[in-house]
């Protein structure tokens, strides 16, 4: 149906002759940009709702008295469904160390968290294929397990801040039971939310893309920052650090990237150090973890994410 | 009535602010909306997803953003 009214639009509204270039460009946008927009608000309406069924509070319930590595796989999967906001980290993390989910189960939704969510899925899907969409969902897993679990196995407890362990936390919350009808009602108001605030991006993202199509790709990175330069990954991860965005804000950067050469291992790696770690999350983290354990944290998932940067430019 | 906002003062919280505002326009009330930023006094209502809205000590929503027509149902409810 996409198709067709793309079809439509395309060489039937704008009588726009098949061959040129700028057919073909415009004709992806007009694709492409209805079906990136449909799927986000149905992935994210199915996602809001099946959130209101699991708030912070079961997740704590979930996590506490879990066994390493099964807690770790467990947290880490959760944090893909659990929207991450700067301004929430600090209220999880004391709320989760508080009832007894351990530091290292703690950390594996802490990474997880902004790195994968559902609005990344779909768009990684619609821009680059489902692939790389999946690659990106399986690789940000695994470094979110893995770092939980050596920052499990340090023991680091004592480099949390002590107020964090003194802090009493009132059990009054939680809303009145929901009916279906307000879960509906939440859900498509949260789609709305993130709609208006992603839906700019997207198009941004599938401009680029649209170009590219019409027009041969210029390698211009490959030639700089391609598979040669051993470096490459390294100054992409050392670049996305302290820069701040969440996914979808990064997408069409890292689409342009990939476009002009960059290999989707040091891109991918890009997105990530940008949505893992980033300055503001660093700032605020830093308010709950001694300078130690903030330093470890960084050190470990930027090592993961480098890896997983070099390993798919060798493999891919 | 005392109606507070839990929350670090992220984008979000700003939102669920204007909109009680706007509820409380609605009504035609006055109430006193404070923002609470303290993390111990957040956590003090055992809440872990921010903005949350408390009105007269008791939660009414934590983790997302009310819309005006939401929040001057609680506020009514409240003051029923």
């Amino acid at each position: 149906m996409l198709t067709l009214f793309a079809d439509w639009f395309t060489y039937t509204l704008l009588r726009l002759p098949k061959e040129r270039l700028i057919t073909q460009a415009i004709h992806f946008f007009v694709y492409d940009l209805p079906k990136i927009y449909l799927l986000l608000v149905a992935v994210v309406f199915v996602v809001a709702m099946l959130r209101t069924w699991i708030p912070p509070e079961k997740i704590k319930r979930l996590l506490a008295r879990r066994h390493q590595f099964v807690g770790n796989i467990l947290a880490a999967s959760l944090g893909i469904f659990t929207p991450f906001c700067t301004c929430s980290a600090i209220p999880m993390f004391i709320g989760f160390v508080e009832s007894g989910v351990p530091l290292g189960v703690t950390f594996s939704f802490l990474v997880a968290s902004p790195m994968i969510n559902e609005v990344a899925m779909v768009l990684l899907w619609g821009l680059f294929g489902a692939r790389v969409a999946l690659l990106y969902v399986g690789v940000g897993l695994l470094i979110a397990i893995v770092s939980g679990v050596i920052i499990g196995r340090l023991h680091m407890e004592k480099y949390v801040e002590d107020y964090v362990y003194k802090i009493k936390i009132g059990s009054a919350a939680g809303d009145a039971p929901l009916t279906l009808k307000n879960r509906v009602a939440a859900s498509w108001s949260y789609v709305g939310e993130i709609f208006r605030k992603v839906a700019p991006w997207v198009a941004v993202g599938v401009a680029i893309g649209a170009f590219i199509h019409g027009y041969a790709p210029e390698n211009f990175l490959a030639r700089y920052a391609g598979r040669d330069n051993p470096f490459a990954v390294l100054i992409a991860v050392a670049i996305g650090i302290p820069l701040y965005s969440n996914a979808e804000g990064v997408i069409p950067v890292v689409q342009a990237l990939w476009a002009k050469g960059l290999p989707l291992g040091t891109t991918l790696a890009f997105m990530m150090a940008v949505t893992g770690l980033s300055m503001p999350e660093m700032i605020i983290l830093r308010r709950v973890l001694k300078p130690r354990l903030l330093a470890t944290f960084i050190g470990v998932v930027g090592v993961g994410i480098l890896i997983v940067g070099y390993f798919f430019n060798w493999v891919l | 009535m005392r109606i507070e906002i839990l929350g670090s003062g992220c984008a979000r919280c700003h939102g669920l602010e204007a909109n009680v505002r706007k509820a409380l326009v609605m009504l035609g009330k006055d109430a006193e909306v404070i923002d609470v930023t303290d993390i111990q006094q957040i956590m003090a209502y055992g809440v872990m997803a921010t903005p949350a809205l408390v009105i007269d000590g008791k939660v009414i929503a934590t983790g997302r953003v009310l819309s005006p027509e939401e929040a001057r149902k609680a506020i009514v409810s409240v003051s029923a």
